[in-house]
């Protein structure tokens, strides 16, 4: 049987951290990510050195993360991308903290957590994603 | 979630606009916890210092009013609110700049004068301005038990390990909203649950200088992800300094919020009361090898020339002052090479009736008030020492410098008189 021109699809459940929907292009890091010092706010790239996503652009993405570390001011730093306009359309997570749960709630963006599969290994860099974060479900179209 | 009255008038905007805006903004950072209720708090502190470039805030406040800008930027408000005054004791973190050197820190003068404006503004609505990150060390101690909502990560630490106080890791604005309303959400280290250690340490070597303390808080934090630490074997019991070092290495090279150490903090006098009567917790070995691991990830410079030594991360207290000063009496520091002792201005007030700041400036260096040597403006080239394993972490990304030296406070000053890096772990 002939399937290889079928698109796979995968569906994730979990639970909302911040409400709304959006749909995108995935950018993965099986990193947890920083706030303060991560991000060049003209360009919307990573600066943190050293960091797997480093040098890329984070606006537009679906942006799939381990979860927040680093300082307080990682709500400040995702506020500001918005603010700037590069905030990426949703957050996805393996694990919730503060860091990422306030940070969704200021940069205004839909983000789920607690999946019942780690989002960093079953969604892939460039993979089509659609989140519903009211009902905690992620779709995705593997590329 | 449940809300009890009060939260529920606040929510409703009877008790005024701001306050509204504030509850808001705590019950949606609440629901993205999961959190269920929240727990009164009156320790509140708030990291004003971290708002964005002052290129950002004008772009969404042009006018630069504060009432404007502290809705947007501490409240995540739309809407202009007038805020008469917060509800909980508040303080403030490091703002990050010394209003007396505005050119050598990223931003210049108008970033400096941003953050005045905003100091002036927090004054206003009754936040006492201490201008630190160990608000411990200048008259904010929460005692044991006490519900706090802290920003700071290395603060975060201490006041929940060894204090025995409980606060998440907020950011400014959930800080805000909480001095606002004098609510926090009661969740993660607020549960008796939460604060049990799940891993134990087997220190297997001494733990003694300073330099030592920052580096065991640096691997462990590089290894154990959100767990909270037991460190078992650790005999000798530490000063304020290692204690600091301890919780500033923890969670700059991880995301450690608490910490036991049997027999030393409050909430462990035995590994029994520590875990929760546990058993089975995976073990992490401390030993030579993995003390070795982490100097070297600290230490990274391809020339052994100093430009720049910052001392004082967190932020030196009296005794770090005396030490200091100390080495650095009747000596002249090399030319080529500048000095940073970063405090905040309650303490340097101190130091500057004691003597050790003219002591230190003397000898070529500065005492630097409210800031932080991670704000300095320098060359992508500068080789920096410290003697901090959060600065040396936190160093590269926020200067863009890539060279970095950690060791000993006594290796650093070595390296400010001579201009060059001698520092070695045996």
């Amino acid at each position: 049987m002939e399937r290889r021109t079928e698109l796979k699809r995968i569906v994730l459940r979990g639970r909302k951290i911040n409400g709304g929907s959006a749909e995108g292009e995935a950018l993965v890091t099986r990193e947890s990510l920083g706030g303060f010092g991560c991000f060049d706010f003209d360009t919307g790239r990573v600066i943190d050195f050293g960091h797997e996503l480093y040098g890329k652009d984070v606006s537009g993405k679906i942006l799939v993360f381990r979860t927040g570390k680093g300082s307080s001011a990682w709500s400040i730093a995702h506020q500001a991308l918005r603010f700037v306009g590069k905030s990426p359309k949703a957050y996805i997570t393996k694990e919730s903290n503060p860091q990422t749960a306030l940070g969704a709630v200021v940069a205004r963006v839909p983000a789920v957590t607690e999946l019942d599969q780690d989002p960093t290994e079953v969604i892939s860099t460039g993979d089509w994603v659609k989140v519903d974060a009211d009902k905690g479900i992620v779709e995705i179209t593997k590329k | 979630m449940k809300l009890a009255r009060d939260e529920q008038e606040m929510l409703e905007g009877k008790q005024g606009a701001a306050k509204q805006k504030a509850m808001e903004l705590l019950v949606k950072y609440a629901e993205g916890l999961g959190a269920e209720r929240f727990v009164d708090t009156n320790n509140v502190t708030i990291i004003a210092g971290s708002i964005p470039d002052i290129k950002i805030v004008q772009k969404v406040v042009p006018s630069l009013d504060a009432d404007e800008i502290a809705s947007k930027f501490l409240l995540d408000s739309d809407e202009r609110v007038v805020l008469d005054k917060v509800k909980a004791f508040t303080t403030t973190n490091a703002t990050f700049r010394d209003q007396r050197y505005p050119d050598l820190q990223r931003g210049g003068k108008a970033h400096c004068d941003l953050l005045q404006k905003m100091v002036n503004y927090l004054k206003r609505v009754g936040v006492i301005h201490l201008a630190t990150c160990t608000p411990y060390q200048v008259g904010n101690v929460p005692m044991k038990g006490e519900h706090c909502a802290w920003t700071e990560s290395s603060a975060v630490a201490f006041c929940n390990s060894v204090l025995g106080a409980r606060t998440n890791i907020e950011g400014l604005h959930s800080s805000f909203a909480s001095a606002v309303t004098g609510k926090t959400p009661l969740w993660g280290m607020h549960l008796d649950e939460n604060r049990l250690g799940k891993v134990i340490i087997d220190v297997k070597i001494d733990v003694d200088l300073l330099r030592d303390w920052y580096l065991i808080g640096y691997y462990v934090g590089g290894q154990i992800g959100l767990d909270v630490p037991i460190y078992t074997n650790i005999g000798k019991v530490p000063d304020m300094p290692r204690l600091m070092g301890m919780c500033a290495a923890g969670i700059a090279g991880g995301s450690i919020v608490k910490f036991h150490i049997v027999e030393i903090t409050l909430e462990a006098p035995t590994l029994e009361v520590a875990s929760g009567g546990r058993r089975g917790l995976p073990v992490l070995r401390y030993g030579k090898k993995e003390r070795r691991v982490a100097y070297e990830k600290l230490n990274h410079s391809d020339s052994d020339k100093v430009d720049i030594v910052v001392l004082g991360c967190p932020h030196a207290g009296l005794d770090r002052m005396r030490v200091i000063a100390g080495m650095l009496e009747g000596k002249k520091i090399n030319k080529n090479t500048r000095l940073y002792v970063t405090t905040c201005h309650p303490m340097k007030h101190v130091a500057d009736e004691q003597g050790y700041t003219e002591i230190i400036t003397k000898a070529g260096g500065s005492v630097w008030e409210d800031s932080c040597g991670l704000v300095l403006t320098v060359d992508p080239s500068t080789v920096f020492a410290c003697d901090s394993a959060k600065m040396a972490n936190y160093l590269p990304g926020e200067t863009g410098s890539k060279n970095t030296w950690f060791g000993t406070t006594e290796e650093c000053v070595q390296a400010a008189l001579t201009g060059k890096w001698r520092g070695e772990l045996n």
